[in-house]
């Protein structure tokens, strides 16, 4: 199974204030030599300030609407994120604790697999989902 | 965090903490203890034992912060006391308990670093070691290096646990028996030992790939703990062109998976398979591990994996069928008949072939396998001829073809699938 990794931002790294963090650089950068030697990690990418940032907003009509960032509330705001491969939850939960963040919310999510649908929908409706799915782009 | 904190509410969820601890640092733990105790398989039982002891207290003291470290140290503990038990009182446990009584913190010695990462590297090797059988070495690999429950392989491979039980303990004997020393090979050595490894490694990402399309998702798994097992050697043993190579391959050919297979479980095959459905995130890995193969050898034909992971990399880079490039691919085929020739390589070069220049152009190389003793009871050769017939028109011999394979194959999905194209003849 897959998860998703959200980490989130907060005041430094909105501000792209990476001064005094290098330890914590450090600390990251071993963090992630170690989930590459166990295998697990499948991608990881830090984000940029949400300064450089842009949202699209939908109008119930399908109209879009272009917001310029930076955007209000950092800890609601994703930082960065790693898709890992592992076995179980659990598994995903014991290698986050060995992350070496400090005053971090860190969020786990399971990417969804078509299983996930079977036996609940028709599969003609997960294929149809899965079309959908590929052509937003959100297919792993 | 304090072990109050962490304390488990209830049995079940410490056991599976413990379980997740135990997938994350059993490798590290058994090849740790093995440089310590010189015996992989006694390595493996102190480290069980650590486990068990884990499942006992972990409920009512709550979590070690450093859950690695605890297993470690318990694992050492018993190593020691079984020695001095033994009364065989030797220099060498002396000393090793002269260091467990001097450490200020026994935990303090077991950080991630670069010893431990040869240790892990040279379990993988010990564990595909050539003197095994190779079921043996699969049994040991996954249950050494993956970190996977005996039941988990058993149900895996379709066998009942008391006989992968037998397996792996017969396995661990056989190390001991033979001496095989704990290390990574060198020289002239290396490269045949990592030809096992990797082996090994494809051996059972293949017999989870050959599931998927069966009945059977569990045993699917096995491509991930497969390519886990690729990513972790390609970071341990960095420099081997091969290893990347078959990661890339592994990588390459699970993007496929989720397009494998429609609806009522029949198999779709390759060119008729919705790209769409493809994983982009392991083509991309994919990609990236073969151009680095590729760069650390400098040209295309290091070796059998990178060569399949090349001819993997034709289909993944054509967004629609059409676009795939086949002449390219007749001619890696060439390349990887030439390395190792095969009547199985052939045959996928005639299927390139006619792709490339027409079924008349393809129709006698497959003719010329016809006899091949190694091809006798294999299904794909009456399925390509069938194919081929068809494009020519000859649909009476086509049929006949496509029927032969269908009796042939042993699977129910490939079984539906030909017997659909010979009703269409």
């Amino acid at each position: 199974m897959r998860v998703m990794v959200l980490v989130k931002a907060n005041e430094d790294s909105e501000r792209g204030d990476y001064s005094g963090h290098e330890e914590e650089f450090a600390a990251m950068g071993k963090y992630n030599e170690e989930l590459l030697k166990s295998g697990i990690m499948l991608a990881g990418e830090g984000l940029t300030p949400s300064s450089e940032g842009k949202r699209v907003a939908f109008g119930e009509d399908g109209a879009a609407r272009v917001i310029d960032g930076p955007f209000a509330e950092a800890k609601e705001l994703v930082g960065g994120f790693w898709i890992w491969q592992v076995s179980s939850m659990d598994e995903a939960v014991e290698w986050l604790k060995r992350a070496p963040f400090k005053g971090a919310s860190v969020e786990l999510r399971r990417v969804v697999e078509p299983a996930d649908f079977e036996g609940k929908i028709s599969r003609d409706l997960i294929d149809a989902e899965q079309r959908l799915r590929d052509q937003t782009g959100q297919q792993g | 965090m304090t072990p109050a904190a962490s304390a488990a509410p209830d049995a079940g969820a410490a056991r599976r903490t413990a379980e997740a601890v135990w997938r994350i640092e059993s490798a590290r733990l058994i090849a740790g203890l093995a440089r310590l105790t010189g015996d992989v398989g006694l390595a493996e039982d102190l480290a069980q034992d650590a486990l068990v002891a884990a499942l006992e207290q972990w409920p009512a003291t709550g979590m070690p912060d450093n859950p690695g470290a605890w297993l470690t140290a318990v694992a050492r503990r018993r190593y020691v006391d079984g020695v001095r038990r033994q009364a065989v009182f030797d220099r060498k446990a002396e000393q090793i308990g002269r260091e467990l009584a001097e450490a200020e913190d026994p935990m303090d010695e077991i950080e991630f670093d670069a010893h431990v990462e040869d240790d892990v590297l040279r379990l993988i090797f010990t564990a595909c070691h050539p003197v095994l059988s190779r079921d043996a070495r699969v049994a040991l690999t996954l249950k050494l290096v993956a970190g996977l429950s005996t039941e988990q392989i058993a149900h895996a491979f379709l066998v009942s646990t008391p006989t992968m039980a037998a397996r792996v303990t017969r396995a661990k004997k056989a190390l001991g028996d033979a001496r095989v020393p704990f290390e990574v090979p060198a020289g002239a050595e290396l490269e045949a030992r990592l030809a096992s490894v990797l082996e090994v490694v494809y051996l059972i990402f293949n017999e989870g790939y050959a599931a998927t399309a069966g009945d059977s998702w569990t045993r699917a798994d096995l491509c991930e703990e497969a390519m886990r097992l690729g990513r972790m050697l390609a970071a341990l043993a960095p420099d081997e062109p091969e290893v990347h190579g078959l990661v890339a391959l592994m990588e390459i050919q699970a993007s496929r998976i989720p397009a494998r297979t429609g609806q009522d479980g029949a198999m779709i095959t390759l060119l008729d398979q919705d790209r769409s459905r493809w994983n982009r995130l392991l083509i991309t890995h994919g990609l990236e591990s073969l151009a680095r193969a590729r760069s650390l050898s400098g040209s295309e034909v290091s070796g059998p994996y990178v060569l399949q992971a090349a001819l993997a990399a034709c289909h993944a880079r054509a967004l629609v069928a059409a676009d795939t490039d086949w002449t390219r691919i007749a001619t890696l085929y060439q390349m990887l008949a030439s390395l190792s020739p095969s009547p199985v390589v052939e045959l996928n070069r005639a299927v390139a072939v006619a792709m490339a220049d027409g079924p008349a152009a393809a129709l006698p190389i497959v003719d010329s396998l016809a006899g091949d003793p190694a091809l006798q009871h294999y299904h794909l050769l009456p399925s390509v001829r069938g194919d081929l017939l068809a494009r020519l028109g000859r649909d009476a011999e086509a049929r006949a073809e496509f029927e032969r394979a269908a009796a042939m194959t042993g699977n129910a999905a490939e079984r539906a699938h030909l017997l659909r194209r010979a009703a269409a003849c």
